[in-house]
């Protein structure tokens, strides 16, 4: 593989494609929202389960490139028990990552886990994959819409 | 052009003689250079071809030459340049072989042809409870305008299904014809599967029912002969840029009669014999159509690339795309988990596919990091994508400069995309 997919395509990215995580409909979702980015033709459901204002369960269906399905299954990992504010706050330091300069250093401890996505950022075509599922998360938090797309 | 004349020198006939790609290959500036350290592989000819430098030499010597506005001074320069506008409509006239140059209308491209014929023929003719006959294999330039127009009109939009093998259902388009029908608009040739059409049995069968037809020819004229009396079709379609002449100029074909009663589509300069403020009278066709100062550049430079299209020959063309076609559907079979879709008896050198491990976006991104361009998506034909249930697909598209050994460069690429994602 040429040396910048490889920077890409993480090892991590292509197991959680193979094998998403927490990929499942949930019937008795509080918050079902979804993401579709009309260029692709990639299409997710994020579904949501709210105790006061922790998420006490997140799972996803649906299809999409290897990019948008990992980022999707990584989000689902890393924000079960989290609070909502949090789940922000991760976004918007995943978001500030995949937006900024190739050059610039990654600052791992705030992305943790997430800092596999860093090679997007030489692609910026791909943000929009890599963010689908986020922004669905954060317009089902905020509960403003049942759908959300890229364009 | 030095290939050119070498072979049709060797060959006046044509017919026979194969094409000599590789000093074909010369001809184009852009096929000599690498991208990520590796030769550019060229293969989304469907969205846009190349350019031969005669094309680049025409469009740069004209500016440097020629360059002065048409129709209009009364120097030697404007009417050089009207001179060489007025002759590329001629050679767009013999290439699509029309009756008449009046019938020839420079437009920006397909898109903005087929918006011509709907906002004018289509807004005059069709009324509350007509209907419009298109089919699922239409580029989105050839539904929406029609069904915009239907939502103005409170027309009906009626959609001739395609098979599986991505041929389009001959016996529903006969029965989707009715009374209602005010006009049929089909592909020539696919552009998300490469089918292609049998346009002339569907005009056939339109006039039988008085339906007038128009003909989306963007992804033909790279690939096919096009004879507009011989297809009887009504009004014809194209792009420059598909068939390795610049972006921004394109042609729209209608039948005399027609074109004559239709009101114009913009107004302006060029289109008006006379301009009172009580009342304007419209020039007479092409110019009726063409308000503005026209890309004159672009036609010109169109004109540059039919003369190069008629030196390689149409015939050797059809012949080596085939082959190219024939090689690159069996090596597609030959890698695991690659499905095509559009199979179609008759069928342009394009090749739509998916992979069961991998999503068309990130087989694409892989192919690049080859130097290989291949284009992943939904081709403007999302209805079609949801026919064959796919999101997308990944497409290689074929000219006549690719090669076998650049479908090996892709088969071998695919091969590690299905090690990576597999």
């Amino acid at each position: 593989m040429a040396q910048s997919n490889r920077a890409l395509y993480e090892q991590v990215i292509l197991e959680h494609n193979r094998k998403p995580r927490n990929f499942r409909g949930m019937e008795d979702a509080d918050r079902r929202i979804e993401g579709h980015n009309p260029l692709c033709g990639d299409h997710f459901t994020l579904y949501l389960k709210l105790n006061g204002d922790v998420i006490s369960d997140i799972s996803f269906e649906g299809r999409g490139c290897a990019i948008a399905k990992s980022s999707a299954s990584l989000m689902t990992t890393l924000l079960k028990g989290k609070t909502v504010r949090e789940a922000e706050d991760l976004f918007v330091q995943f978001h500030r990552m995949v937006t900024a300069n190739p050059d610039a250093p990654v600052d791992e401890k705030a992305v943790g886990k997430l800092a596999v996505f860093s090679g997007v950022r030489e692609f910026p075509i791909r943000v929009k994959c890599a963010t689908l599922s986020w922004h669905a998360l954060l317009s089902a938090l905020r509960g403003t819409h049942s759908s959300v797309s890229t364009e | 052009m030095r290939a050119v004349r070498e072979m049709t020198s060797g060959s006046p006939t044509g017919a026979a003689s194969t094409l000599d790609v590789a000093a074909l290959r010369r001809d184009f500036p852009i096929l000599q250079t690498t991208v990520h350290g590796k030769p550019l592989v060229y293969l989304d000819n469907a969205a846009t071809s190349q350019k031969p430098q005669a094309v680049l030499d025409t469009l740069s010597r004209y500016y440097a030459e020629t360059n002065a506005n048409v129709h209009r001074g009364l120097y030697q320069l404007s009417e050089a340049s009207t001179r060489a506008y007025a002759e590329a409509r001629l050679r767009v006239k013999n290439f699509i072989h029309a009756r008449l140059k009046c019938e020839i209308i420079f437009t920006r491209g397909t898109t903005e042809g087929i918006n011509l014929v709907a906002q004018t023929y289509g807004r005059q003719h069709v009324k509350a409870g007509d209907e419009i006959l298109i089919t699922h294999m239409e580029h989105h330039s050839n539904i929406v305008p029609w069904q915009v127009l239907c939502e103005e009109k409170g027309a009906r939009l009626r959609v001739v299904p395609v098979t599986d093998a991505g041929e389009l259902d001959l016996e529903a388009f006969q029965r989707m014809l009715s009374d209602r029908t005010r006009l049929a608009a089909v592909t020539y040739v696919s552009n998300a599967l490469g089918t292609v059409n049998p346009v002339k049995e569907l005009v056939a069968m339109a006039h039988a029912r008085g339906v007038p037809v128009l003909v989306d020819g963007a992804q033909a004229v790279p690939h096919l002969a096009i004879d507009v009396l011989d297809l009887g079709c009504d009004f014809f379609v194209f792009s420059g840029h598909k068939m390795f002449g610049p972006t921004g100029i394109g042609v729209l074909y209608g039948r005399a009669e027609l074109l004559e009663e239709m009101p114009p589509y913009q107004t302006g300069g060029d289109m008006i014999l006379s301009v009172r403020f009580d009342k304007t009278i419209f020039n007479s066709l092409p110019h009726k159509f063409e308000a503005g100062t026209p890309d004159i550049a672009g036609a010109i430079g169109l004109g540059a690339a039919i003369d190069y299209l008629n030196h390689v020959g149409l015939d050797r063309i059809a012949s080596h795309e085939a082959e190219l076609l024939r090689y690159g559907t069996e090596l597609l079979h030959s890698i695991d988990g690659v499905r095509i879709l559009g199979n179609a008896a008759h069928k342009a050198s394009v090749l739509s596919f998916v992979m069961d491990a991998a999503h068309p976006h990130d087989i694409g991104q892989m192919l690049d990091s080859e130097g290989i361009a291949i284009r992943a998506g939904h081709h403007c034909a999302q209805p079609l994508m949801e026919r064959f249930d796919v999101p997308a697909t990944a497409r290689a598209s074929l000219a006549f400069y690719n090669t076998r050994e650049e479908l090996d460069a892709l088969g071998k690429a695919l091969e590690r995309v299905h090690e990576v994602f597999g």
